[in-house]
């Protein structure tokens, strides 16, 4: 949960699930600590005529929170998401088809859009949809006093300055979607770009093993 | 000549590369041929490297083709492979037939055996119907025809009265229509029974009376996460239960 100098990331104990849902084409459950977040995909299927692209598919992306109806706060979450997916899944495969993805929030204590992207990412690949590369999401919070916190739990993340949320692809480690809240230095921004691409190292490695263990049986 | 390769047999994610040996000593005096990879499903070709584009198993057939095998269980349609599919609307002189995919194939009611424009056939809306895809592309509707290319129907045409209708993963439906399958022979011991399997992960079932088509069916959808010995040992327990 804490860094010290950027030389060690710890990160909170995650845990992820492959196809538990029975109606979906693909679906993923990741816990990441005590936030976990549930994630069904379909597709490609059937798109409406008025929302269909020529060229390529049309995502959609819904978040559901644990209590009441989604409000703003989830569209903008919602966006964040489909910025992601888009910029790695193959969509020109399936043109004039609709890929549609829905993540439930379970329990919220800290680091909720990261776990929503990773439980994303889970889920995509759990359908099979064609992707360029992988994705995984991390949260850095600069404490007052200036330490750099990933993956922050939920009392972290209220007495923090500033939150950042980053999207990085497994390719290059590039940043593919950055969301943030507060007010932090150019500096700050860059080191926390640079330890959160070495916490994807972990995640990317936590993705390969248990997509590995998935498949034993048939090996 | 050979292309060989470490990773064949390892479980890959998207975004892995990987290339091909070349061979260290290039002859002056054979002819050196250029060797041919053929990419199967999952496997993208960029620039002189492949990159995998789903996650599961990468398999290679001799002499030079790889695919990843994964698990999937949403149909994408591809030419040639042959499907169940369920009439859901007749249009001027054309079936619209619901097969799972993104949007519906068509099926011309020239496309039977022996169907004239004056013989046509006798196609209801909600009937089975076993076919192959003849256009099935990205970028094109795709279309079914009943009938193979020398005008025979070969097995494919209408079908399905009784019987159960069932949806099961892509993969388990690779693995009964493989050559040696286990399961087939496995279930062959069981009862006698009626199967018509499609590659878009349908399965329709008929047998002597409706407890034992609901059994195979029970089966088939719980076979999908066994390994070989659990099942064997579940067809083995089912048999001895019924006799």
């Amino acid at each position: 949960m804490e860094v010290c100098g950027s030389l060690t990331v710890s990160l909170r104990e995650f845990g992820c699930e492959q196809s538990l849902l029975s109606r979906t084409d693909g679906s993923a459950s990741f816990v990441q600590g005590d936030t976990s977040v549930m994630a069904g995909v379909y597709g490609p299927a059937e798109v409406k005529v008025s929302k269909e692209i020529y060229d390529r598919a049309t995502l959609e992306v819904l978040v559901q929170p644990k209590v009441g109806l989604p409000s703003v706060r989830e569209r903008s979450q919602e966006q964040c998401v489909r910025e992601t997916c888009e910029a790695s899944l193959l969509l020109t495969l399936h043109p004039r088809s609709s890929l549609t993805l829905i993540l439930q929030v379970l329990h919220d204590d800290g680091s909720l859009l990261s776990c929503c992207l990773n439980a994303a990412c889970m889920a995509l690949m759990d359908a099979g949809l064609p992707m360029s590369c992988l994705f995984c999401g991390v949260t850095c919070a600069i404490s007052t006093d200036g330490q750099i916190i990933t993956d922050p739990t939920a009392a972290q993340e209220k007495e923090s300055r500033a939150l950042m949320t980053f999207a990085i692809d497994s390719a290059k480690r590039s940043v593919l979607m950055s969301s943030t809240k507060g007010s932090f230095s150019v500096h700050e921004l860059q080191q926390c770009i640079a330890v959160s691409q070495k916490a994807s190292e972990k995640i990317f490695q936590f993705y390969r093993d248990s997509v590995k263990r998935r498949y034993s049986k048939s090996l | 000549m050979d292309v060989s390769c470490e990773r064949v047999g390892e479980v890959l994610l998207p975004g892995d590369e990987f290339s091909f040996e070349a061979e260290e000593n290039i002859s002056l005096t054979v002819p050196v041929k250029s060797e041919k990879v053929v990419c199967g499903p999952g496997l993208r070709r960029c620039g002189d490297r492949l990159v995998v584009c789903k996650s599961g198993v990468l398999r290679h057939k001799e002499p030079n083709v790889f695919w990843i095998d994964s698990q999937q269980r949403r149909y994408v349609p591809a030419k040639g492979e042959s499907i169940i599919g369920i009439v859901t609307a007749k249009s001027g002189d054309v079936f619209k037939v619901d097969f799972g995919g993104s949007e519906q194939a068509s099926l011309s009611y020239l496309a039977f055996e022996g169907a004239t424009k004056r013989n046509r056939p006798n196609v209801q809306m909600g009937d089975l119907v076993f076919a192959q895809f003849l256009i099935a592309n990205k970028d094109m509707e795709p279309e079914l025809v009943c009938i193979d290319s020398s005008g025979r129907a070969n097995g494919m045409g209408v079908f399905g009265t009784g019987g159960l209708l069932f949806r099961v993963s892509l993969g388990l439906v690779r693995r009964l229509l493989a050559p040696q399958s286990n399961i087939r022979s496995d279930l062959e011991h069981l009862f006698p029974c009626e199967l018509v399997v499609g590659m878009n992960g349908r399965i329709w079932v008929k047998s002597a009376s409706v407890q034992q088509t609901l059994i195979i069916a029970n089966l088939l959808q719980s076979a999908e996460t066994m390994t070989a010995q659990q099942r064997q040992q579940l067809f083995r327990k089912v048999q001895q239960g019924a006799f």
